[in-house]
C-alpha cells in the first residue's frame, strides 16, 4: 500500500502516535523498573537471601501459618459472599427500576473512593464498642470478614452488572413462552451465561482481600492476618521475616493474576 | 425475565439491605459522632495545626503523584496500542501489579531499595538523601499504588479511537509532538479525566504503603489517612469526646471521597456516552 509521493504507508504509521518512539519506550521501561518492578524484586530477593531454609522457618512459625491460613480462608469466603451478593446487587441494578436506583448504582464504587483506614473506622463506629445500637463485634473474625465484604463488593457487582446489561433476552423469553419458570431460567440459562463474570469478580476479591491492609489494621485486633503479620514485622526491624511471608503472599496473588486473566477477566473496573 | 412481583421486590429490598448494612450505616455513623458534640468541636479539631498539615501533605502528595502517573498512563497507553511487538502485552500485565501486591508489601519493597541499606542506598540515602521514612519515599509509594489506572482508562480509549486522523495529520506534515498535542490528546481526554479522577482518589486514600515509608510524625510526615490511624492508635475507641478527632479525620477523607465518587459520576457518564 503506498501513500502519497508513493511512500510507503507503514512508514507514516511508525513514525506517527509515539508507540515505537525508543524515548518513551525507555522511559516507561525506567520509570516501571525504579518505582515497581526492582522494589518488588528485592522483596523476593530479601525473602530468600538468608537461604531457603530461613525462608521456610519464617513463612512457617505458628504466627505466620496461622495468618496465611486465617486470610486465606477469610479470603475464600469473601469471594464466595461477594460473588452471590454481588451477583444479586447487579441484578436489582439492571433489571430493577425504582427510585434511586442510579444512586445505589453509584454507591457501590464508594468503596473504590473511600480510603480502606475510613472504611475499617466506619465499620468499627457501628459494630465496634462505641456501637450507636449496642452490636460490638470489634477485634473478631466476624468484623474482619465485614471489613473484607466492604472493600470487596464493588468487584463482585462490577463484573456480573456489564454481562447482564449484554445478555441476549431471547433466550429467556424462548423458554418462558416454552413454559419455564423464573427460577429454571435463571439456572439453565442466565447463571450460565454469567458464570465467567461471577468467577472473574470472585478471583478479583479473593486477590484483594488476601493482600488488604488498611480496612483491617483498626478491626482485627488479635485476629491473625498475614499483611498486618508483616507490618509488625516490618516494625519490628525483622525485614527478612516479612519479606519471606511478602514474598509467599505475592506468588499468590501472581497465581490469581494469572488465573484472572485466564478467565478473560480484568484487574481494574 | 422478570419474576414475580414479591420476588422482584425481595431482592430489591436484600440488595438495598445489604449496601446499608456494609455501606451506609457506617459511613452514616462516623459522620453522626463526628458531629455529635456539635460542630464546634468537630471544626476546632479540623484546624488544629496538626490536621491542617496532614491534610496539605495528602494534597501536595497528590497533587505530585497523580501527574506522573498521567504522563506515565498516556505514554502505557501510546505504547499498549500503537507499538508493536510484545511489549504492549507485558506491560498490561505489569499494570495490574498495583492492584494485586499488598499495599505493606509494596512499603516494605520501596524500603528495601531506597532504605538505609537498600539496594539503591549508595546513591540516595549514603548520600544523605532522605527517600524513606521522608516524603519522597511516600510520594513513591503514592505513585506506586495509583500507577495504573491512566494507563488503563486511555488505552480502550485510544484503541477505539484509531489513528486515521493521526496518519492524516503526518502526511499534512505535522511533526509528532503537533499531532500528539492537536490530535491525540484530545481523543482521549475523557478517558484522561477519568482515569485522573480514580488515580487521585487511590492516592488520597491510601494508607499501607506510605505507613512503612513515613516516620510518621506530625506535622511532617504524617497524611490525613496516617493521622487516623495514629490518632486511632492512641486513643483507642472507648472514649466519646477523645474519638471526636479521629472520627473528624475520617469524615473529611470520606467527604473529599464522595465528592470523588460524584465527579467519577459526572465523567462515567461523559465517558460512556463517547464511546
Amino acid at each position: 500500500m503506498r501513500g502519497p509521493a508513493g511512500r510507503p504507508a507503514r512508514k507514516v504509521v511508525k513514525a506517527v502516535g509515539g508507540g515505537d518512539n525508543p524515548l518513551t519506550l525507555g522511559l516507561v521501561v525506567l520509570y516501571l523498573s525504579l518505582i515497581v518492578l526492582i522494589p518488588l524484586a528485592a522483596v523476593a530477593v530479601k525473602g530468600v537471601s538468608s537461604g531457603l531454609g530461613t525462608f521456610w522457618s519464617s513463612v512457617t512459625n505458628t504466627l505466620s501459618l496461622r495468618a496465611l491460613g486465617v486470610t486465606l480462608v477469610m479470603s475464600l469466603i469473601v469471594a464466595a459472599i461477594g460473588a452471590v451478593m454481588g451477583t444479586l446487587v447487579a441484578w436489582v441494578l439492571v433489571r430493577d427500576r425504582f427510585p434511586g436506583q442510579r444512586l445505589l448504582g453509584t454507591l457501590i464504587d464508594l468503596p473504590f473512593a473511600l480510603p480502606s483506614i475510613v472504611a475499617g473506622l466506619t465499620l468499627i463506629a457501628l459494630y465496634g464498642p462505641d456501637s450507636p445500637v449496642g452490636i460490638n463485634i470489634a477485634y473478631t473474625r466476624g468484623s474482619t470478614l465485614l471489613a473484607l465484604l466492604f472493600v470487596a463488593l464493588p468487584f463482585g457487582v462490577r463484573s456480573v452488572q456489564p454481562v447482564l446489561m449484554e445478555l441476549d433476552l431471547e433466550a429467556e423469553e424462548a423458554a418462558a413462552s416454552l413454559g419455564a419458570g423464573s427460577t429454571t431460567i435463571f439456572r439453565r440459562i442466565i447463571l450460565p451465561a454469567l458464570t465467567p463474570a461471577i468467577i472473574s469478580g470472585a478471583a478479583l476479591a479473593f486477590a484483594r482481600s488476601v493482600g488488604e491492609f488498611g480496612a483491617l489494621a483498626l478491626i482485627a485486633g488479635k485476629v491473625p492476618i498475614a499483611s498486618i503479620v508483616i507490618y509488625d514485622d516490618i516494625e519490628g526491624g525483622d525485614t527478612q521475616s516479612a519479606a519471606a511471608l511478602s514474598l509467599v503472599l505475592m506468588i499468590i496473588s501472581l497465581i490469581m493474576l494469572v488465573a484472572i486473566r485466564r478467565t478473560g477477566g480484568r484487574v481494574a473496573r | 425475565m422478570t419474576p414475580h412481583r414479591p420476588a422482584r421486590l425481595s431482592l430489591r429490598v436484600l440488595a438495598i439491605a445489604y449496601v446499608t448494612i456494609l455501606l451506609l450505616a457506617p459511613l452514616f455513623v462516623v459522620f453522626w459522632r463526628t458531629f455529635e458534640h456539635g460542630f464546634g468541636d468537630a471544626f476546632d479539631w479540623m484546624t488544629t495545626p496538626a490536621a491542617v498539615s496532614a491534610l496539605w501533605l495528602t494534597l501536595i502528595i497528590a497533587v505530585i503523584a497523580v501527574p506522573c502517573n498521567t504522563v506515565f498512563g498516556i505514554a502505557c497507553a501510546l505504547i499498549t496500542t500503537r507499538g508493536r511487538g510484545r511489549l504492549g502485552r507485558w506491560l498490561d500485565a505489569i499494570l495490574d501489579l498495583p492492584f494485586i501486591v499488598s499495599p505493606v508489601v509494596i512499603g516494605l519493597a520501596l524500603l528495601l531499595v531506597y532504605g538505609q541499606s537498600g539496594w539503591l542506598a549508595p546513591l540516595f540515602a549514603d548520600r544523605g538523601i532522605k527517600i524513606i521514612y521522608a516524603v519522597p519515599g511516600m510520594v513513591l509509594a503514592t505513585i506506586f499504588v495509583s500507577l495504573p489506572f491512566v494507563a488503563r482508562e486511555v488505552t480502550p480509549v485510544l484503541r477505539e479511537v484509531g489513528n486515521d486522523q493521526e496518519q492524516a495529520a503526518a502526511t499534512l506534515g505535522a511533526s509528532s509532538w503537533q499531532t500528539f498535542w492537536r490530535i491525540t490528546l484530545p481523543s482521549i481526554r475523557w478517558g484522561v479525566a477519568y482515569g485522573v479522577v480514580l488515580s487521585t482518589a487511590r492516592a488520597l486514600g491510601e494508607i499501607g504503603a506510605v505507613l512503612v515509608v513515613s516516620s510518621n510524625v506530625a506535622g511532617q510526615t504524617l497524611t490525613l489517612p496516617l493521622l487516623v490511624y495514629q490518632r486511632n492508635e492512641q486513643v483507642g475507641t472507648q472514649e466519646s469526646q477523645l474519638l471526636t478527632s479521629v472520627y473528624a479525620a475520617a469524615t473529611e477523607l470520606a467527604v473529599i471521597s464522595l465528592v470523588v465518587l460524584a465527579v467519577m459520576m459526572a465523567f462515567g457518564s461523559r465517558r460512556s456516552s463517547r464511546k
